[in-house]
């Protein structure tokens, strides 16, 4: 291959959200058709043009399917996303961002 | 590589200032979405941080193109292996120690003088990526998952690709249950090459019908 070729992920989170859906296939949470149609649906939405299946729809389609078979709703997604945000903030630059540091942890 | 490796030094951050503590550190949005579902998954017992560490490090560094184009020289080479590969590719593909992750079924489709092959998924991305990695950006967005099929000569044309006019095009569209490769013909030149040398010639756009393989020629210059 050439050495331009610029590798799998263009960012770590791109990794993150690949190796979750094939840990959840490979714990049998769906299927890979079913994730397939899940992934075709999240790239047609029904008020814009069809998208590419990039890394971005990966998610939204995990998110999708994890909501659906109430494994992880949305509320409570956006809520532990807003904790990571504020856990980001509290961290010194360069330190690892944990969780723990959200100020506002019960 | 650590867990948190992943995330301690969050990418595209505004501030260049290493010694500046005052300031927090900074995740994306995208970035705390996916946070956020990777930590509740692991807290309800769904997945494991060291298993997500290991498949990522894999597709990181050990599975790419490079196996496909194992299979290819393989099949250059070994005419009994070929007919294996072409009647079932999934064992074939398995006696050289690339495996599927399951649930995949792998069909090869070998070039001829009146037919080239190109693989594409219609719906989404479907892809064999132990075999070929994961896939590039272009085989993922819109115009090649539409073009593809609507002018297949085209888009082979715009991947630098021209074939005589006589030559059909088959157009295959993978699943999630069927992932297609393309077996490309040998390049003339190379007889008496060993198959580590045959397979330097395959390159991934190959495998998937978008290109052909390396000439001696061009690997000499």
């Amino acid at each position: 291959m050439s050495l331009a070729d610029p590798g799998p992920f263009a960012a770590p989170w791109e990794a993150q959200v690949f190796a979750l859906v094939v840990s959840l296939r490979d714990a049998g949470l769906f299927t890979w058709p079913e994730w397939a149609q899940a992934l075709g649906r999240a790239i047609r939405p029904e008020d814009d043009a069809e998208a590419p299946a990039d890394y971005g729809r990966w998610l939204a389609a995990l998110e999708g399917l994890l909501a659906e078979r109430g494994i992880a709703l949305a509320d409570g997604v956006a809520e532990r996303r807003d904790a990571w945000l504020r856990a980001a903030a509290a961290t010194p630059h360069g330190q690892p961002i944990r969780l723990e540091n959200d100020p506002l942890r019960g | 590589m650590a867990h948190d490796d992943h995330h301690g030094h969050p990418h595209g951050h505004a501030h260049g200032h290493a010694h500046d503590h005052a300031h927090g550190s900074e995740l994306s949005p995208i970035e705390a979405r996916v946070r956020a579902l990777e930590s509740i998954l692991v807290e309800k017992g769904y997945v494991d941080p060291a298993a997500l560490d290991a498949l990522v490090e894999m597709y990181e560094t050990k599975v790419g193109p490079h196996n496909g184009a194992r299979v290819v020289a393989r099949a250059w080479t070994d005419p009994d292996y070929r007919a294996r590969l072409l009647a079932d590719a999934t064992p074939a593909i398995a006696e050289l120690d690339i495996g599927g992750r399951g649930g995949e079924h792998m069909v090869v489709v070998a070039n001829t003088p009146d037919t080239h092959n190109l693989v594409v998924c219609t719906l989404c991305s479907c892809y064999p990526w132990p075999v070929l990695g994961l896939p590039p950006v272009w085989y993922k967005a819109p115009p090649y998952r539409a073009r593809a099929v609507s002018d297949p000569r085209g888009v082979l044309a715009e991947f630098g690709v021209s074939l005589p006019e006589a030559t059909r095009i088959a157009v295959w569209d993978s699943t999630a249950e069927t992932r297609y490769m393309v077996l490309p013909m040998r390049p003339a030149g190379t007889e008496g090459w060993d198959e580590a040398a045959l397979a330097a010639l395959v390159t991934r756009d190959a495998m998937i019908g978008t290109g052909l393989p390396r000439t001696p020629d061009a690997v000499a210059a």
